[in-house]
């Protein structure tokens, strides 16, 4: 039943034999003991478990480790290396946008992924790119006002 | 030195965004085994029989006989039990565990259990179980508690009265929704229970260790881990799990992991509670509020958990921010065969305040008074008594609060011209309220005696020594914050590590509002002893609660200080509706409230756009309904939350009123930003549309009724 699988995990190529429809998000937090992405919903609504797969931004809770044979998925664990982390990170912090924590991994992803594509976005622009993502504690006002200032802060990190 | 309110760096911050911070789903132990539940699928019914397939091996179940001492949740009353028996009360309940070391495997041996019912006839709802007069659920009526009370001469009131007003209002329920599932990991070592899990009572959870072990307390030891959100749905519940995953500790010598997946949080956890509130208010010829007849019933469930203390939340707040000297308050909660409703952020003021303000509105509309001022007629003062004949021993700022919030929104433009040109419907409306902070009545003192400590080390570093929970809501920062200033220490000096009963005193739940005013209060007490001793290299101080002078509560009659202190809000909502289909969209949200001094204003600000979201939720989106005893929404594509699409930022101000008993003049505010929501929202509904509206939440499908004149 095993088949393999390799991709680009965090920048380091592996490779594993696992049953192909097992979920992206238990290969992750269970074979590589990536437990940053959260399990909200095990079903695409909340976003706690989203993470880059080629740059996109993807929910991992539905996705086969199949689908990823051969691409490139970032976790928080390897984004929190980068410096467009630390740009997110010093906004977060200061726009108070993280209580219990549970959705942030998410939404930092999320928040990559927009601010990616385009890098001087609205606040329309900003809640669009969060509507996946469930947060039960902010309200979103302070996560919205984080990427802003990210956005704005961070100059050249997202060209 | 800077006012204590400048923000300050979050302790869990760090943690958190980086996403290290392990969660009860994240723990691995060696050898550790998963859990699985088997819950009942039917609302009521005796089991006859449970026909158990042959245990592959590594794998053991676990059921009521594996449990040494009480199979009952320790809470108000024992009528809970952690397994089933002999009988099923809801479709939910737990019936026996299975654990084993792949969680796939053990989730199908689950499927594979079969139970034999033999289903009784179950009360499904709140008008079922107020006609039944036979078979009830528990006890020989069909309440798990009924209260009143009165103040003044409601008779006598109602002779002079020129009028009556009479509404009744329905609410529904509201899903927590925490974004992280209930879990708990439980290991057993040298003869000691050690339960982690994701939780806002640490010692809840001790208590109900010792009854189902019937052990003493120096063999359970209870830590918490980060908490993927609580707002009173990880108050009384996580018991629940935490005992089933220490039973099965114990039965196979390993750790063992149960966290829920959505549905079966949504499934089997508690929710706020459906209420039927009637209110009729007795008017003089000039629109003065002589009189009021109040009568409350919630919906508390299969079992009792803590509805008796919900409804004394509901009838003590019922009575809103009005001084009227006439009352005659009644409430009842009954049993019903769903799953148990329970705390939930706000606590009974939420299902109170909505069904207040909305007839306020209803008032001011059938007399034609504006419902500002009729409100502002009747605003409680200082001095005044409450409903209970308590004494609002500080300040009411309610006149400063609404004529800001009114200002801060434009209010009465905005009122008198509901209509926009689009062809859609604008409204705005208000709502005043308050939450009265800490245990009702004596309770801290009677039920709780909370205690904390603080430990200085030989470095200088001071640990903070309480059960109070980090949830999400910024209590170890804020509590941090309060010992760093009153030691005049930097905040870098001080540890707050999740709570661990081997080393952490009972301070007290993570509930009521109370975390700021009352933990803090003893951890600034515990701090100005410390700071005398300070040159001592390495020594400890505690502060216990002690009952303020001058303040009283009866708690048989409802009479006298029904809490130890009242945070006040006001709250403005806009909105836009289309009148073919009724949907609707929020177009502004303003807030002004009195918390006292904050802590810090980070963390409040936090709260108030939490709350309110959380709010506006239970009032506009969140739809749970049971249809034959089962859940009808139980998962997120159903049960549809607020999404960053869905509110605007809010406005708001915090009025400066410093409190006498909290620490640096804080009070309660945690849920006092979610009970305003609501109402303010129906009544900007009622202002857009010209139509009253009595029921929760406020869907599209119940407002096109509404417009149809259903
Ligand atoms: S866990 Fe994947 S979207 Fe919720
Ligand atoms: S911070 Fe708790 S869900 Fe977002």
């Amino acid at each position: 039943m095993g088949e393999k699988i390799s991709f680009v995990l965090n920048g380091a190529n592996v490779s594993l034999e696992t049953e192909p429809m097992r979920r992206l998000l238990d290969v992750l937090r269970e074979d590589f003991g990536l437990t940053g992405s959260k399990e909200g919903c095990g079903e695409g609504e909340c976003g706690a478990c989203a993470v880059l797969v080629d740059g996109r931004l993807i929910n991992s809770c539905l996705m086969p480790v199949l689908a990823v044979q051969g691409k490139r998925v970032v976790t928080i664990e390897g984004f929190r290396e980068t410096a467009r982390f630390h740009a997110l990170s010093g906004s977060f912090d200061r726009a108070g946008a993280v209580q219990c924590g549970f959705c942030t991994p998410g939404m930092l992803l999320a928040a990559e992924a927009l601010l990616t594509d385009n890098p001087d976005p609205t606040e329309e622009d900003i809640r669009g790119a969060l509507s996946g993502n469930l947060c039960r504690c902010t309200g979103y006002t302070a996560i919205v006002e984080a990427i802003r200032n990210a956005a704005r802060e961070g100059e050249g990190l997202w060209p | 030195m800077k006012p204590i309110t400048e923000a300050a760096n979050r302790l869990d911050f760090e943690d958190k965004i980086t996403g290290a911070a392990r969660y009860c789903a994240d723990i691995r132990m060696e050898g550790m085994l998963f859990a699985k539940t088997l819950r009942a699928t039917v609302a009521r019914a005796w089991i006859r029989a449970i026909h158990i397939p042959p245990l592959p091996s590594g794998m053991a179940v676990i059921d009521w006989r594996d449990i040494p001492g009480k199979n009952a949740v320790p809470i108000v009353t024992d009528d809970q039990p952690f397994l089933a028996e002999n009988c099923v009360n809801y479709v939910g309940e737990p019936i026996l565990l299975a654990v084993g070391p792949d969680r796939a495997e053990t989730a199908s041996f689950i499927r594979q259990i079969v139970v034999e019912y033999e289903e009784r006839k179950p009360i499904l709802t709140l008008e079922e179980a107020m006609g039944r007069d036979g078979d009830f659920i528990s006890g020989n009526q069909p309440w798990f508690a009924s209260y009143g009370y009165d103040k003044g001469d409601l008779e006598g009131a109602m002779r002079r009265a020129a009028r009556c007003v009479a509404d009744t209002f329905t609410t529904g329920y509201q899903e927590q929704a925490y974004l992280e599932p209930q879990g708990m990991v439980a290991s057993f070592e040298d003869g000691v229970i050690t339960v982690r899990g994701s939780m806002q009572c640490p010692y809840y959870i001790v208590d109900a260790l010792k009854n189902a072990l019937g052990w003493e307390t120096d063999r359970i030891r209870v830590i918490q881990l980060p908490t993927g959100g609580g707002f009173g749905g990880k108050e009384e519940y996580p018991s629940i799990p935490a005992v089933h995953a220490a039973l099965a500790a114990i039965k196979t010598g390993k750790p063992v992991q149960l966290v829920f997946d959505r549905k079966e949080d949504i499934l089997c956890t508690t929710k706020r509670h459906p209420s039927q509130i009637t209110i009729k208010s007795y008017l003089d010829a000039e629109g003065n509020i002589l009189a009021r007849d109040i009568d409350v019933a919630a919906d508390g469930g299969a079992y009792a958990g803590l509805s008796s203390v919900v409804l004394q939340r509901m009838i003590y707040s019922i009575g809103g921010v009005y001084r009227v000297e006439n009352l005659r308050i009644h409430g009842r909660v009954y049993a019903t065969n769903k799953a148990v409703s329970g705390a939930f952020r706000g606590f009974g003021g939420p299902q109170a305040f909505f069904a207040m303000e909305t007839h306020m509105e209803h008032i001011a509309r059938q007399t034609g008074m504006d419902s500002v001022q009729l409100r502002q007629r009747h605003f409680l003062r200082q001095e005044d008594s409450t409903s209970t004949g308590g004494h609002l021993r500080s300040p009411v700022p309610l006149h400063e609060m609404t004529d800001l919030a009114l200002r801060l929104s434009d209010y009465y433009r905005k009122r008198e011209q509901p209509n926009t040109d689009s062809g859609k419907l604008r409204g705005i409306g208000c709502s005043v309220f308050f939450h009265g902070c800490g245990f009702t009545g004596s309770g801290e003192q009677d039920l709780i005696r909370p205690r904390v400590r603080l430990r200085k080390d030989v470095d200088g570093i001071v640990h903070v020594l309480a059960s109070s929970a980090e949830i999400g809501q910024g209590a170890m920062t804020t509590l941090s914050k309060i010992v760093a200033r009153t030691l005049s220490i930097p905040l870098s000096q001080v540890r707050y590590e999740y709570p661990d009963t081997k080393v952490c005193p009972d301070s007290g739940p993570t509930v009521a509002s109370r975390s700021v005013l009352v933990v803090g209060k003893l951890l600034l007490q515990a701090g100005l002893e410390m700071k005398k001793r300070w040159s001592e290299k390495a020594f400890e101080t505690e502060a216990r609660f002690t009952y303020p002078k001058g303040f009283s509560w009866d708690k048989e009659n409802h009479q006298g200080d029904a809490y130890l202190e009242y945070s006040w809000g006001a709250n403005v909502v806009e909105v836009e509706l289309d009148p073919v289909t009724c949907d609707y969209k929020i177009k502004g949200v303003w807030a002004v409230y009195d918390a006292g001094t904050p802590i810090d204003k980070k963390i409040v600000a936090g709260q108030v756009e939490g709350g309110m979201a959380q709010g506006l939720g239970y009032g506009g989106m969140e739809n749970l309904e049971y249809a034959d005893g089962k859940p009808v929404q139980v998962s997120f594509t159903d049960y549809i939350l607020p999404t960053s699409l869905d509110l605007p930022p809010v406005t708001f101000r915090l009025v400066d009123n410093e409190s006498v008993l909290g620490p640096y003049g804080a009070r309660g505010l945690g849920e006092l930003t979610l009970v305003g929501a609501a109402p303010a929202l129906a009544a900007a509904i009622e202002n857009a549309t010209g139509r009253p509206v009595n029921r929760l939440p406020l869907t599209p499908e119940y407002l096109l009724e509404v417009m149809n004149g259903g």
